[in-house]
């Protein structure tokens, strides 16, 4: 299999407007006879819905939980990247462009990243138009902040929920064209399977939560917008219902899985205060605007922090980074808070975390100041520790936040199987090796808003498709295979409940392929990996019935599909000899701690075919060109 | 402040199904660490019951950081429990004392059937907001974002209304079961804006219409909805929704 990117010739500049006029059209009075599926009501979800409705395509729409404005996206805290140069402080398309490839140490594809800051842009006009609060000022005009990994202002907010009002704008959006008749919506669904009819993708398996009736929907294309893998990690700051089993399930019917190893850890989040924990909360990353990160220049300081003098506290980000400080991006700051925990200057009763300091902010602007700008933060906070961010500093330590690797697709946001489209989280295409803070909201509505409304038209008018009705033989097949697996989890009746059985493998994937992998450390994962999943099918305890709302079974079947991802990851990680964005192997570092790529070996996306459960998975090559921005070691000195 | 081990009793409502009968049903939950969050004490005493072969009790929550609106039941009595300004994922377990009985109910309302323990459907809110409760923006075409100009202060408290969850608890606390602070917060929020304002009165006359057909009960300024609201959300979004609908009334609208 080579794989095609599907790249437009031109400059750089001119690819996508070039793209868009090479697309084939659907005439609007033909869209009416096309139905789509789209998985995931998130900001690509929700937003593709709402564009391709508004089209006049007939759209299925399916969410996970009761009510699609819950998606995960709403979580999204800090704000969302925009090359707008509202500030006039030297933003283009251009530096957007070039910041988010040299962000992602040089593992993404530039055409696209050239796209999405071309598109940043338009979403933020659209957004606006639908009526998102953006933060404003006096004047009336849009207020920016700074974000990790730039050196102007180019984020636009609304308080700390930027995600809630952007994916509430799209949600509404898209419900607007549930009112106009053109979008059916089906919550509390969940994709258990693709159905692939000549090759191409036709439908889904879905499993109804309420009544547990496995469901068959027919249409021309399928839309996987369905979010990323962090909870493979068990603790991660994702949502509880957040999974990879529509993406792995359509891995293992022929998707490419690219990248896996390109997981996010995000510098400031609450540290774990116990193994209770179910999940951990992210401090947004605009808090490092006003926030000093610091440990005590003395190891094992157990002294509160008001009584440590500044002449003895090390402000380790501004001390390593003069030129970027406290806003390094996320995978740098990550490694320089665990490399001082390593060291033994952690802080709190385990070691394991920093501070995150306002005290001089509060000095210099007022503490009304502070509170305008991320009370909600530090409400939420005090909520889960008990201790006032206004009178005492933040304790903070990385988590699992984001994965950058995810389903293949090529520049049409195609994936490997014709009529698979992958948007926003779950596929790989935008942030290379490591996001930068505020571009994850970009990606989603830059796809669903702004690129498959044409690509998918562009497949609808140039694809063969006979006709298939949910009785066809590929139909029938996925369906018994999602039936055989959730009696396969029920007949076991083990001793052991889904939710330890997660915690082991959170364990293994934070211990071994968390923020610091060898090659030695991989290998041993993956043998744990295996036995855990053994273990798995030869003791998990589910209760409850199949033919009924149960949670836990549904939980069971994505950490049964976790256990098989988990080793992908770890493969992937053990074969890139090389550090390069979040994906940082002890073996190849700089003398002073820094990644250190292999441009000349591991210039590639690293895309799996799936060959079994447990049998060794073949990689495909996509070579990495550079036109524009010449790869070097990353600085942010 | 340290944590320590607490034990506390449970009366947890339990129902089947949809239209099967429920009861209160009583758990003791043991070594209960006070960092612990509600859910999660609610997940180790699902944890218990699955080992024991017995059915998990069903409560639905995702994001755990107050945010997303999934979670919710009524405990001891108030929706969310006793934080003000809370979801009940924020709610932690430091709040209770060692001993002390607490009873864990879904939302009572009729327009939120229970789907099973402490699971509620809630699509009504899904359907006010598709009955006119956006902005009629086509996507693409926009005009540039700074063309419109809004004053600092309308935009703020415009965003003091967009930040309803849509958890229901505004529903489950008031003695009619009115939708009224869910509904009159995203009227609030659309009618401040200059973005919002072609489609102002109409959007008011359908939403309050689809509120009214969903079941959701009549307001009588008690103000339970603005006390238990996780997000804070002023009643004063009821006088907006009621000044709106007078406005569309008076333009004949409805």
């Amino acid at each position: 299999m080579t794989l095609d990117g599907k790249i437009p010739g031109g400059p750089i500049s001119e690819k996508w407007e070039r793209r868009k006029f090479e697309n084939k059209l659907v005439n609007p009075a033909n869209r009416r006879k096309y139905e789509i599926i789209i998985v995931g009501t998130g900001l690509a979800g929700s937003s593709a819905a709402a564009a391709l409705g508004e089209q006049g395509y007939r759209v299925k729409l399916f969410c996970i939980l009761d009510s699609p404005r819950r998606a995960h996206s709403i979580s999204a805290q800090g704000g969302i990247n925009a090359a707008k140069n509202y500030r006039n402080d030297g933003d283009s398309i251009y530096r957007l462009f070039y910041d988010t490839v040299k962000g992602g140490d040089y593992r993404a594809r530039e055409a696209n990243v050239y796209r999405l800051a071309q598109l940043s842009v338009d979403i933020i006009d659209q957004c606006v138009a639908t009526g998102v609060p953006f933060a404003r000022e006096y004047g009336g005009l849009l207020d920016n902040r700074s974000f990790g990994g730039a050196q102007l202002s180019r984020t636009f907010y609304a308080r700390g929920q930027t995600g809630q009002q952007l994916l509430l704008g799209a949600y509404q959006s898209m419900l607007r064209q549930v009112d106009a008749g053109n979008v059916t919506l089906f919550p509390r669904r969940e994709m258990l399977d693709l159905v692939v009819v000549d090759g191409q993708a036709r439908g889904i398996v879905t499993r109804n939560l309420i009544t547990g009736d496995l469901e068959r929907h027919e249409g021309q294309a399928v839309l996987l917008c369905t979010g990323g893998y962090g909870p493979v990690y068990y603790l991660s700051t994702n949502a509880i219902n957040s999974n990879v089993t529509a993406a792995w399930r359509a891995h293992k019917r022929g998707a490419l899985f690219a990248n896996p190893c390109f997981t996010q850890i995000h510098p400031t989040c609450i540290p774990v205060s116990g193994d209770h924990q179910s999940k951990l909360t992210l401090m947004s990353e605009s808090l490092r605007n006003d926030g000093r990160v610091w440990v005590p220049r003395k190891k094992e300081d157990t002294r509160p922090p008001e009584q440590i003098p500044e002449e003895e506290r090390d402000y380790y980000l501004e001390r390593r980074y003069p030129s970027f400080g406290n806003l390094v991006p996320r995978d740098v700051a990550s490694r320089a808070a665990k490399e001082r925990a390593d060291e033994g200057f952690g802080v709190g009763e385990t070691g394991l975390s920093v501070y995150l300091d306002f005290k001089e902010a509060i000095d210099r602007l007022g503490v009304e100041t502070i509170r305008a700008r991320y009370d909600n933060l530090f409400e939420m906070y005090k909520h889960i520790t008990a201790e006032d961010p206004y009178k005492v500093p933040m304790r903070i330590y990385p988590a699992i936040h984001y994965t950058m690797g995810g389903l293949w697709v090529d520049y049409n946001l195609q994936s490997t199987i014709p009529g698979l489209f992958v948007l926003g989280e779950a596929n790989f295409s935008d942030h290379g090796a490591n996001r930068l803070g505020a571009s994850a909201l970009m990606q989603g509505l830059a796809d669903g808003y702004f690129i498959a409304s044409y690509t998918v038209a562009n497949y609808l008018a140039g694809a063969s498709l006979s006709k298939v009705s949910t009785d066809h033989g590929a139909f029938k097949e996925a369906a018994a295979t999602a039936q055989a697996r959730i009696d396969q989890v029920l007949r076991v009746k083990g001793t052991r409940t889904v939710r330890q059985f997660h915690r082991d493998l959170g364990h293994i994937m934070w211990d071994y392929v968390g923020m610091a992998r060898t090659e030695s450390g991989l290998n041993a994962a993956i043998q744990k990996i295996r036995a855990l999943r053994d273990d798995f099918w030869k003791d998990v305890a589910v209760s409850g019935e199949q033919s009924n709302l149960n949670p836990m079974l549904d939980y069971a079947g994505r950490v049964a599909d976790y256990m098989e991802f988990a080793e992908l990851l770890a493969l992937d990680a053990l074969h890139r000899n090389e550090s390069c964005g979040g994906h940082f192997r002890e073996e190849y570092q700089t003398p002073d701690g820094e990644a250190r790529r292999d441009d000349d070996h591991y210039s590639y996306v690293g895309a799996w075919e799936f060959t079994g459960v447990g049998t060794q998975p073949v990689l495909h090559k996509e070579a990495l060109e550079f036109q524009e921005v010449r790869p070097s070691q990353r600085s942010y000195k | 402040m340290p944590a320590k081990t607490i034990t506390v009793n449970l009366k947890v409502w339990r129902q089947p199904a949809k239209d099967q009968p429920g009861r209160m049903v009583d758990y003791v939950a043991k070594d209960i660490s006070t960092d612990m969050s509600f859910l999660e004490m609610l997940d180790v005493v699902n944890e218990d019951l699955i080992r024991k072969g017995e059915d998990a009790i069903a409560f639905d929550s995702d994001c755990r950081e107050g945010i997303c609106g999934a979670c919710g039941c009524v405990i001891n009595g108030i929706p969310h429990g006793p934080d003000a300004g809370a979801t009940t994922c924020q709610l932690h377990m430091r709040r209770f004392t060692d001993g002390q009985t607490i009873t864990v109910e879904p939302w009572r309302a009729k327009s939120f059937p229970v789907l099973k323990d402490l699971t509620v459907d809630r699509s009504a809110f899904d359907r006010i907001i598709a009955s006119g409760g956006y902005i009629s923006a086509g996507i693409g075409g926009a005009q540039d974002a700074n063309s419109i100009l809004i004053p600092r202060s309308i935009a703020e408290e415009a965003m003091d209304s967009a930040a309803c969850i849509g958890c229901g608890a505004c529903v489950a606390a008031c003695k009619n079961a009115a939708a009224h602070l869910f509904t009159g917060a995203k009227i609030t929020h659309l009618a401040l804006l200059p973005q919002g304002a072609p489609e102002r009165a109409l959007r008011v006359v359908r939403m309050v219409g689809q509120m009214e057909a969903e079941g959701f009960g009549a307001c009588s300024n008690e103000g339970e909805c603005e006390a238990v609201c996780p997000k804070l959300i002023p009643i004063s979004n009821i006088a907006k929704l009621v000044r709106e609908y007078t406005r569309a009334w008076w333009r004949g609208t409805t």
